[in-house]
């Protein structure tokens, strides 16, 4: 979230905070296929790419704790903040910008490279 | 002022009636024990493991001093009784002591038998029989080397083997052509040699000993053909005669044995016999087995209770060497009128051969793989009829189909009634209820409870093995398994703190438990959810974000993040306007695929997220309601046309599959739960692998439970056997309602089954009637919140939107 800055990005506005569910996730439709918003029991919000590094899963579908969301098809874990899966198992899924601001919630389509870690 | 009862004999068959009285009677009588051996009571059986160094002296003590003052019984030990005063009620042992008796209890055992043959009386000839022969034994193998052991029985092969244990080079000399020919065929015999000459031991027989040689002490052993083979030790095993000596001074009518009734009584009705010594009607006994179930029946009226007969009984044998696995029962060589069946891998070590006589097992013997032998003991002794089996009998009971889940092992697929512990008549189902109702962890518990493997402990992997069976995860080191990774708790605790302590929420529950994560983990969250919704039907309220996708939507998600759509269409049975209705949507929605699933329903496959909801308001407009494909949940009755069609039907299968699938859907399960119903034995809806089957008969429907297909299949069995449609619906709701309550997240009802045992499973529901309608009634209330249809309040009502559709759809 902090790691961008207003002047490299656009923020689009997509809804509050209660669209989305504690624990829960919602889809952003855009042209270039689903974002999804995960919400945690902290009230942070994390987007990424909707499509599981493993078999293309939808991840918006999995079962959110902690700062992970677990993969519906096979239950790879995959890690909220940086979009890598959960080791043993490889692969990233890609990263949005997000921000929150009140209650408002902004999103990037700008893509991030796969944290360092 | 109590009576005075008297025991001669403090050894395993006179104590075990002690300890079987003082169960039913404690305060029934003063009891008075006398023993000629200088010892408590001790596991006669283990001399052989001791004298082999596998067990110690103090590991096969049964009954120590503090046990005989702790119960009030006078013991004298080392004094032998010599005389009985029947006109004055009294005995006299040697050194004068006395004691006067309202009962007396002979249970003297039996003796060796002596060849009497020159220089039998030399020093270094023993019996095997006492701790005092094991002690000689083991002090003359500390500094000499040769042993000849006489006879090729069970106890010489044991003493022998015992002997080379401890360094000692031995000889068995045999009288007859093979070993343990009272036990054993002849290839089983061949075979138990050469795996023993393998092992060092040497045999010579046939062969005759003419006598003891040896200057002072034994030397050397000599053959009637002359040869002589050195000794430093010669152990005389050639057979037991019952001791009958102080019974027969005082007129007490005797046979071989002295003479009893099925009551254990003797000619003077206020003296008792039984182990050894007796003869009871024309038969003698040498295994323990026989004996505790006399002393049973002897308790029983020595308590005054009186209704128990001691009929006899039927043995079985093993070998107690290490390594060696052999088993014989009953009468294995037959005659013209019965028939054999064999199987035989001399290389593998293994040979198995059962004697039949129409169709009914009469004896066994079985060498290398022993693990069938209760299994056929039991069948022999039930008399069954083993036709339909005869062609996988060989194989074992794994082979019968049922499989099993999970580790298999031999002590899963036995039945409860099977029995596990042959020297005390210990049946699996009694052990599993020990363990469960006791609470037991561990072996010794186990023994301690119900003595099982406490005797000859052939069975102590058995026993472990059921154990482990029974407590699951629970046995073996760290004691408990739990729930998962989030907590140290099991499953049972969690669920007990939900109800104790009144916990409605996963936030309670993760507190009140100290999860140590902050929100759980996708293995408990969804069994929470479901341990709550059980417990608190009515009060709590479904927390979707701790369900499974397919459980929150209400559809399969399918690989490419579609949905499959499954209407519940109730015992399969439809109609045009159904299928009509069904073709509309199929085409309004353009849904790609339109199959008929495995459990015999309809499939609309490759839908997307966003039409599910327009989709489910136009099937709650033409009836449907949710097929529940999706969830651990009662899903589909299958069922066959039955008596209204078929002319063989014997019922009417589909009103009652019905009325099954009406009374029961929306119900959520540990686990997926699927039903069948079959008009008649043919079971043409396969009901025999539903986690609940019905299966009608002419005298009305069978109900079996803890079937599977899937992964590892397995047949139900029977619960029972009711006559109207009322009793099917009341113990299904009430099977449901048991399994609901008691079996752990994700544990369908096969493996929960054999972790529980269906002895249980009928005691709480058959034979307990007011306990199944207590089940059937909560059954019932709680379906009153599951009977609404998550699609109809999806589709119609708005329920869940945000589920349906995208947050935003940017251009
Ligand atoms: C649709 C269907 C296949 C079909 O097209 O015929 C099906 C489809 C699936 N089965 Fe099944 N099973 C289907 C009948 C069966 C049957 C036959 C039956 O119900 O009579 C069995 C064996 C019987 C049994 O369960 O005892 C069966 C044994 C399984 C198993 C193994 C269960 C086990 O205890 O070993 C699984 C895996 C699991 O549940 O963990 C499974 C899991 C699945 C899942 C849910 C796999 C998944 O997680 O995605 C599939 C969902 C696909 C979907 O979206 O619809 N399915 N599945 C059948 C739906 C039945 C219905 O009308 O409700
Ligand atoms: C080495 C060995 C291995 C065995 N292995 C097996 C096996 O694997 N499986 C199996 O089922 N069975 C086995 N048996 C047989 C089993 O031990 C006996 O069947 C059982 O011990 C008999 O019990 P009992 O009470 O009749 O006699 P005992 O256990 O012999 O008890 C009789 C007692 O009475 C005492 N006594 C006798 N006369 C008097 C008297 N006048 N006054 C006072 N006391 C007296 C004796 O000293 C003795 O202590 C084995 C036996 C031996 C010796
Ligand atoms: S058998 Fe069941 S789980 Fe396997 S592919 Fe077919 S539907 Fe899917
Ligand atoms: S597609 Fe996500 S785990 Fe397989």
């Amino acid at each position: 979230m902090a790691d961008l800055t207003a002047t490299d990005t656009q923020w689009i506005g997509v809804g509050t905070l209660d669209d989305i569910p504690p624990l829960g996730a919602r889809v952003v439709r855009t042209p270039d296929g689903d974002i999804a918003l995960f919400r945690t029991a902290g009230d942070q919000v994390f987007a990424l790419r909707d499509r599981c590094p493993h078999k293309g899963g939808p991840l918006s579908q999995g079962i959110v704790y902690d700062h992970k969301v677990a993969c519906p098809l096979h239950n790879w874990a995959i890690d909220l903040e940086s979009g890598v899966a959960v080791a043993p198992d490889e692969g990233c899924a890609g990263r949005h910008p997000v921000r929150v601001e009140g209650r408002e919630i902004y999103l990037s389509l700008a893509v991030l490279a796969a944290a360092a870690d | 002022m109590r009576k005075k009862l008297v025991l001669v004999g403090n050894g395993m068959a006179g104590v075990r009636t002690l300890e079987e009285l003082l169960k039913l009677a404690p305060e029934a009588y003063d009891i008075t024990v006398f023993g000629a051996e200088p010892h408590g009571n001790y596991n006669r059986i283990l001399l052989s493991p001791v004298l082999a160094g596998e067990k110690r002296l103090d590991e096969i003590m049964l009954n120590d001093e503090a046990w005989y003052t702790a119960n009030g019984i006078t013991l004298y030990k080392g004094k032998t009784v010599t005389e009985i005063d029947r006109a004055r009620r009294r005995v006299i042992a040697d050194d004068g002591t006395t004691a006067s008796y309202d009962r007396l209890l002979l249970a003297t055992g039996s003796l060796p038998i002596v060849l009497p043959i020159p220089g039998h009386d030399l020093p270094g000839v023993v019996t095997f029989r006492e701790i005092r022969d094991v002690d000689r034994m083991l002090e003359v193998a500390l500094t000499h080397r040769h042993a000849v052991v006489i006879g090729g029985g069970l106890l010489g092969l044991e003493a022998a083997n015992g002997l080379m244990k401890q360094g000692m080079e031995v000889t068995v000399v045999h009288l007859m052509e093979t070993l343990m020919e009272r036990q054993l065929d002849v290839p089983a015999a061949n075979m138990l040699r050469r795996s023993l000459e393998e092992k060092g031991l040497r045999f010579v027989m046939p062969a005759q000993t003419e006598a003891i040689l040896g200057n002072g002490r034994v030397s050397a052993v000599r053959l009637a053909d002359g040869t002589e083979i050195d000794a430093d030790l010669v152990v005389m095993a050639v057979g037991i005669r019952p001791n009958i000596h102080l019974a027969r001074s005082t007129g007490i009518y005797c046979e071989r044995g002295i003479v009893v009734n099925d009551t254990l009584q003797t000619y003077d009705p206020r003296i008792y016999a039984l182990g050894e010594c007796v003869q009871h009607r024309n038969t003698t006994y040498g295994l323990v087995a026989p004996l505790f179930e006399q002393g049973k029946v002897c308790a029983n009226h020595l308590a005054g209770l009186g209704y128990w007969r001691y009929e006899g009984s039927k043995t079985s044998t093993k070998l107690k060497v290490t390594g060696i696995d052999l088993f014989s029962a009953g009468d294995f060589i037959g005659d013209d009128s019965t028939e054999e069946i064999y199987f035989k891998d001399i290389a593998g070590g293994v040979y198995k051969k059962l004697a039949l006589r129409d169709d009914r097992i009469t004896g066994a013997v079985l060498y290398g793989d022993t693990a069938d032998g209760s299994w056929y003991f039991q069948l022999m002794r039930e008399g069954a009829d083993i036709s339909d089996l005869r062609e996988h009998l060989l194989f074992g009971q794994r082979h019968l189909g049922d499989a099993g889940h999970g580790d298999i092992n031999h002590a899963v697929v036995m039945t409860d009634d099977q029995e596990v512990c042959g020297c005390n008549g210990v049946c699996k189902g009694d052990i599993i209820k020990a363990i469960t109702s006791k609470g037991l962890f561990t072996l010794e518990e186990v023994r301690a409870h119900t003595k099982a493997s406490s005797s000859c402990g052939s069975c102590t992997g058995l026993v472990e093995q059921i154990l482990a069976h029974t407590l699951g995860g629970e046995y073996s080191a760290p004691g408990v398994k739990p729930l998962c990774k989030c907590t140290d708790f099991t499953h049972d605790q969690v669920r007990k703190a939900i109800r104790e302590h009144q916990l409605q929420s996963l936030a309670a529950v993760m507190h009140f438990l100290e999860w140590k994560s902050p929100d759980g983990c996708p293995a408990c969250r969804p069994a929470l959810n479901f341990y709550l919704l059980v417990a608190w039907p009515g009060e709590y309220h479904d927390e979707g974000q701790s369900r499974y996708i397919n459980e929150r939507v209400h559809a399969n998600i399918q690989k490419d993040g579609s949905y499959s759509v499954v209407p519940r269409v109730f015992g399969g049975i439809t109609n045009p306007a159904q299928l009509r209705a069904l073709a509309d949507v199929a085409e309004r929605f353009q849904v790609p695929e339109v199959k008929f699933t495995g459990g015999s329903r309809i499939d609309l496959l490759g839908v997307k997220k966003e039409q599910l909801p327009a989709i489910w308001a136009d099937l709650a407009a033409a009836g449907f309601v949710s097929g529940h494909a999706y969830g651990k949940a009662v899903r589909t009755v299958k069922c066959c046309v039955g008596s209204d069609w078929c002319r063989f039907g014997t019922q009417d299968s589909t009103t009652m599959a019905i009325a099954i699938e009406k009374m029961t859907w929306g119900s959520w399960t540990p686990h997926k739960f699927k039903m069948g119903v079959s008009g008649c034995p043919r079971n043409c809806a396969e009901a025999t692998i539903k986690d609940l089957g019905v299966v009608a008969v002419e005298s009305g429907w069978e109900i079996h439970v803890g079937g599977n297909g899937g992964v590892k299949v397995r047949a139900t069995d029977l619960l029972c056997h009711v006559t109207t449609m009322d009793e099917v619906l009341e113990y299904t709701g009430a099977f449901l309602q048991l399994y609901r309550e008691e079996a752990r997240y994700l544990e369908r009802t096969a493996p929960w089954l054999e972790r529980v045992g269906i002895s249980y499973l009928k005691e709480r529901l058959v034979a307990d009637a007011a306990g199944r309608r207590a089940y059937y009634e909560r059954f019932r209330a709680s379906q009153v919140f599951a009977q609404q249809d998550p699609w109809g309040e999806r589709g119609c009502q708005g329920v869940d939107r945000h589920e349906f559709i995208p947050l935003k759809v940017l251009a």
